[in-house]
């Protein structure tokens, strides 16, 4: 196990703590814990993950894991998978689970539902291309009902099937051939327009008095 | 702005008729009360000289009487059953008259009206009946509103919000109560009143802090009363609804304590801290007997398969039980009450029958709906019975002091929660909730027990703060809400891949939350879960049902009320719901991805079979190169020859297309997508529920059918052809026909039909594990 790293500088805390809107106690806290997990590394792997005992519960922790190395939510543009992440990398992704501020402008809100809604999108979207097709929402479904037995595989053909009905529902006939292939980003925030997901999509990091500061970017 | 405009017209007219007849009915009803009560002075009369006879039966004989009036036997029940009988025309009178109810709450009218009644009553006989003894109310009318709020309690935003609820119902019910009581206190000592005959200082601190006690707390029947009717967002009205639930801790707690308080006439410090304790023995008290009785009832209808008629009677029984021995003990029995529903209900849910479900939300629905209206009429008559002591210092100082205690509660309680809270409380929120506190009944009642010297003026000042806060907030709530723009409830039907994200977040916050090492809420109720699943449903949930995640019950509910709705509107062969649950779409992607082994997309339904050629054709069409190598794997059933090639025997195909289905009925293979899961108590509710409308026997050719199927198509009933050819109505199945020529080239735009009728629909790709494959194969002769 050797010497710990010590922790980053208080620069590269402020840092951070910009560019993902966590406070410096969060920050300190969190870089704890992934210290924790990654045995002392800089950096962590999947396996890492695996090693969270109470995770082992959870139908969807396959995707939760590979939401951590996925390049996408790193920044909109990168694209991909990594095999292991940083720190800063971790704390991306954690920053897409915080609370709202207060006082959020309308347009700040809706930056806000469609990041979430793109992290969740990504979650959906194995492959990456950009569609979630049946396959994949099968699979989603698949997952959610695990814990059931064989009672699961077939129901969650007949649910996946209902909900991608819905989307046909919700996104009107027009696009005819885009539905084939699968539902895109679009077509996912009107399926879940009336889901106020960025109430919802919260973890309380600290429970401290410290209210995460508005930095909406 | 709110009041939708009743047509004019005939219909207004039979519906003005309509309300003539009925008030006309109403008010001989009530003639009818005074008569019989006159008749019965009477009766009891006759019934002496009736008497004298009898003894003299041997020296003279009476004739037999035919016809005679014995009214004081059935008294009792009769003038119940008539007051029952009045509150229940009422409440139909109202609705008649859309106007009326879409200005004010239905509240005020029954409030009203009992004046109304109370006051004939009183001219007709002098002395007016006590209608509203504390003991019919807690015991008769208060419980079923209260299991009707607790059953239905929506305990998802109930547990969310569970934190400002207490806060709201604990700090907030004290906080009014001392505010008020030592304010009015003070203004008591204050005021010198020459016109009144009572010298207000006279009340001492003690009975002011009871009156406060009683009057500071929000009456769950006014809150829901009035809430109904203005659709407000979930959030807002569990908060004010949660919060009138359990604030009746509070209040039972304070009301003894001061009356206790009273009687000794000193406080003590020790006092004052077994007060405190009383206050958590009460509520935690009245929810433990509540989860018990719960727990009891949902063993109890383990047991219940072969009996099920009596199912109902125990959810009544046994919350009823838990209402009463909450209240031996000085429990707080509504506590009591909404544990025990909240308790018992997924687990009962999950063990009754169909119509021991429908019967139970029904019953307790109309036991609710009558209590509220008969506690506002005899509000209404209690308000006329008795003398009232007008102390307008003392009314105006009350209500001014309410309104100011409410408000200053509800902002400083707001501000301290505001900081535990992810979604914040606005401004507008706090308005309505502050502006939501309502009392009602519950106040009236207590405050009829009270067995103070001062009890007259405390009745009149409670009955005053009831009256102001229902007729005035309660009428103007609903244009303040409209002005104010907040938010509504959302109508919108729960979608399933609402659902399916719901359950996709728990899980993701959880994970979450597990990384981060944080133990926070989603932790804890997903341990709970665990708990839930793996210990307490196999214990009192009977048989496979325990197994069944919320996930797919929640499916199959969905899958049956559409098929329900289908059948009522009409039976119309337009399907507008997710019907192609039956049939899966994994046979559409092979248009851009197509597999390596183009099995997947072989597999076709029977009733299909047409427009799934149809289908073929065009995306055949389009793909001409493929069009060999597809047409080897579209040979199934139907095409055996090359699309393409005309010339092509309609009739041979036709009845090959007939043998085919005949087999695949006589077959009843399991082709559709779900088979039927062992015991899902929802799916085995449809089969019992069917009124068999929902199975349309097959008529001749050219009857036109609905197919309704379910997710478990396990009966035979539930596959019927559909022999309506339905064009340009969205989305429909059909099948064609055969009358109609088979193959004659379709159109484009009628492709384009087909094509978005079956973009949505498909069969279920081949389950690697499934046998069935084999009566696909090709080699197999389709027996005749």
């Amino acid at each position: 196990m050797g010497a710990l790293t010590s922790t980053p500088a208080p620069i590269e805390h402020a840092d951070l703590s910009e560019k993902t809107g966590f406070s410096h106690r969060q920050i300190m806290v969190l870089h704890k814990r992934f210290k924790h997990l990654s045995d002392g590394d800089d950096v962590l792997r999947r396996e890492d993950f695996l090693g969270i005992p109470s995770l082992k519960y959870n139908p969807i922790r396959k995707e939760i894991i590979e939401a951590f190395f996925n390049r996408r939510n790193f920044s909109p543009s990168r694209q991909g998978r990594a095999n292991e992440i940083g720190f800063e990398e971790f704390l991306v992704v954690l920053s897409y689970f915080r609370p709202p501020c207060s006082k959020m402008t309308d347009e700040q809100r809706k930056n806000i539902r469609r990041e979430k809604l793109k992290f969740i999108f990504n979650m959906h979207d194995a492959d990456g291309d950009g569609l979630i097709t049946l396959e994949d929402y099968k699979h989603v479904v698949e997952e959610l009902l695990s814990r059931s037995g064989a009672l699961g595989k077939e129901t969650s053909r007949a649910i996946a099937d209902a909900a991608m009905f819905e989307v046909a529902r919700t996104v009107g006939h027009t696009d005819r051939d885009e539905f084939y292939e699968g539902i895109t980003f679009e077509h996912f925030l009107k399926l879940l327009s009336n889901f106020d997901i960025e109430s919802r999509m919260n973890i309380r990091f600290l429970k401290s008095n410290m209210i995460p500061g508005c930095t909406v970017g | 702005m709110f009041s939708r405009m009743a047509p004019r017209g005939r219909s207004g007219l039979g519906r003005s008729l309509a309300e003539l007849g009925l008030l006309l009915l109403a008010i001989l009803v009530l003639l009818d009360g005074t008569v019989l009560s006159l008749v019965a002075a009477i009766s009891s009369e006759s019934d002496t000289h009736e008497a004298k006879p009898v003894t003299h039966k041997n020296t003279s004989k009476k004739s037999f009487p035919v016809l005679g009036i014995k009214y004081d036997d059935v008294s009792v029940p009769f003038e119940i059953a008539l007051w029952v009988l009045l509150a229940s025309l009422m409440k139909l009178g109202f609705h008649l008259i859309p106007r009326l109810s879409n200005v004010v709450p239905e509240s005020c009218l029954l409030i009203s009206v009992g004046l109304l009644v109370g006051g004939i009553l009183k001219l007709a006989r002098d002395e007016v009946p006590p209608v509203l003894s504390d003991r019919i109310f807690f015991l008769c009318l208060l419980p079923p509103i209260i299991l009707d709020a607790g059953y239905f309690l929506p305990i998802r935003p109930f547990v969310e919000n569970i934190g400002t609820i207490l806060m709201f119902a604990v700090v907030g019910t004290l906080w009014n109560a001392f505010f008020v009581g030592g304010l009015i206190y003070a203004v008591c000592q204050i005021a010198q009143d020459q016109y009144s005959d009572i010298d207000l200082s006279t009340i001492g601190i003690l009975p002011c802090l009871l009156f406060g006690s009683i009057i500071s707390a929000v009456d769950p029947v006014a809150v829901l009363a009035v809430f109904e009717e203005i659709h407000i967002n979930e959030l807002l009205h569990i908060l004010v609804f949660g919060e009138s639930l359990l604030n009746d801790a509070v209040t039972v707690v304070l009301y003894h304590l001061f009356e206790e308080f009273m009687d000794s006439g000193s406080v003590s410090a020790v006092d004052a801290i077994l007060g405190l304790v009383s206050f958590l023995v009460v509520a935690l008290g009245g929810v433990l007997v509540g989860a018990f009785y719960g727990i009891l009832a949902a063993f109890t209808s383990r047991f219940t398969s072969h009996t099920r008629v009596i199912e109902p009677l125990f959810v009544f029984l046994y919350s009823y039980m838990a209402y009463l021995s909450a209240e031996v003990f000085h429990l707080s029995g509504i506590m009591s009450l909404i544990a025990c529903g909240a308790v018992m209900r997924p687990y009962v849910e999950a063990n009754i029958s169909h119509k021991s479900h429908t019967t139970i939300k029904y019953f307790l629905k109309m036991w609710s709906s009558v209590s509220e209206t008969l506690i506002f009429i005899f509000l209404g008559v209690a308000t006329v019975e008795g003398e009232h002591h007008w102390d307008w210092i003392f009314l105006t100082s009350t209500v001014i002091l309410c309104l100011v205690a409410r408000i200053i509660g509800v902002v400083g309680l707001t501000f301290i929660i505001n900081k535990f809270r992810i979604v914040k409380l606005t401004t507008k929120d706090q308005f309505i909730i502050a502006y939501g506190g309502l009392r009602g009944a519950i106040a009236f009642s207590l405050g009829f027990i009270l067995h103070s010297e001062h009890k007259r003026i405390f009745l009149t000042a409670i009955i005053t703060i009831i009256f102001f806060t229902v007729f005035v907030q309660g009428m103007t709530i609903k244009p303040l809400v409209e002005l104010l723009a907040v938010k509504k409830k959302n109508e919108a039907k729960r979608s399933i891949n609402e659902e399916i994200h719901t359950r996709f977040l728990d899980h993701l916050l959880t994970g979450i939350e597990d990384i981060c090492g944080h133990y926070g809420h989603h932790h804890w109720k997903n341990k709970l879960n665990r708990f839930n699943k793996k210990y307490v449903k196999k214990i009192l949930i009977a048989g496979d049902r325990s197994k069944e995640p919320h996930l797919i019950a929640f499916y199959h509910k969905l899958e049956m009320k559409n098929a329900i709705q289908m059948v009522e509107s009409g039976g119309g062969s337009k399907l507008n719901s997710s019907f192609p649950s039956t049939v899966s779409m994994q046979n559409i992607q092979p248009k851009i991805q197509s597999p390596p082994s183009a099995r997947p997309s072989e597999r076709v339904l029977p009733q299909l079979t047409k427009g799934r050629e149809e289908e073929i054709r065009q995306i055949l069409r389009t793909n001409l190169q493929k069009t060999r190598q597809r047409l080897q794997s579209y040979n199934r059933h139907t095409l055996v020859v090359d699309p393409d090639e005309e010339g092509f025997d309609d009739l041979f195909l036709k009845k090959r297309r007939r043998m085919e289905l005949d087999w695949k009925l006589k077959q009843m293979t399991n082709y559709l997508s779900v088979p039927r899961p062992q015991g899902s108590p929802t799916m085995s509710r449809a089969r019992i529920a069917s009124d068999s409308q929902a199975y349309v026997k097959p008529g001749a050719e050219n009857v036109p059918t609905i197919q309704i199927d379910l997710a478990s198509p396990q009966s035979p009933d539930s596959v019927r052809l559909l022999d309506e050819v339905v064009q340009d109505q969205g989305l429909t199945m059909s099948l064609p026909s055969s009358s109609r020529g088979a193959y004659k080239t379709s159109g484009k735009d009628d492709g384009r039909d087909q094509q978005t009728l079956l973009r949505c629909l498909s069969d279920p790709g081949p389950d690697p594990d499934d046998d069935d494959d084999e009566d696909y194969d090709d080699d197999e002769p389709v027996p005749t």
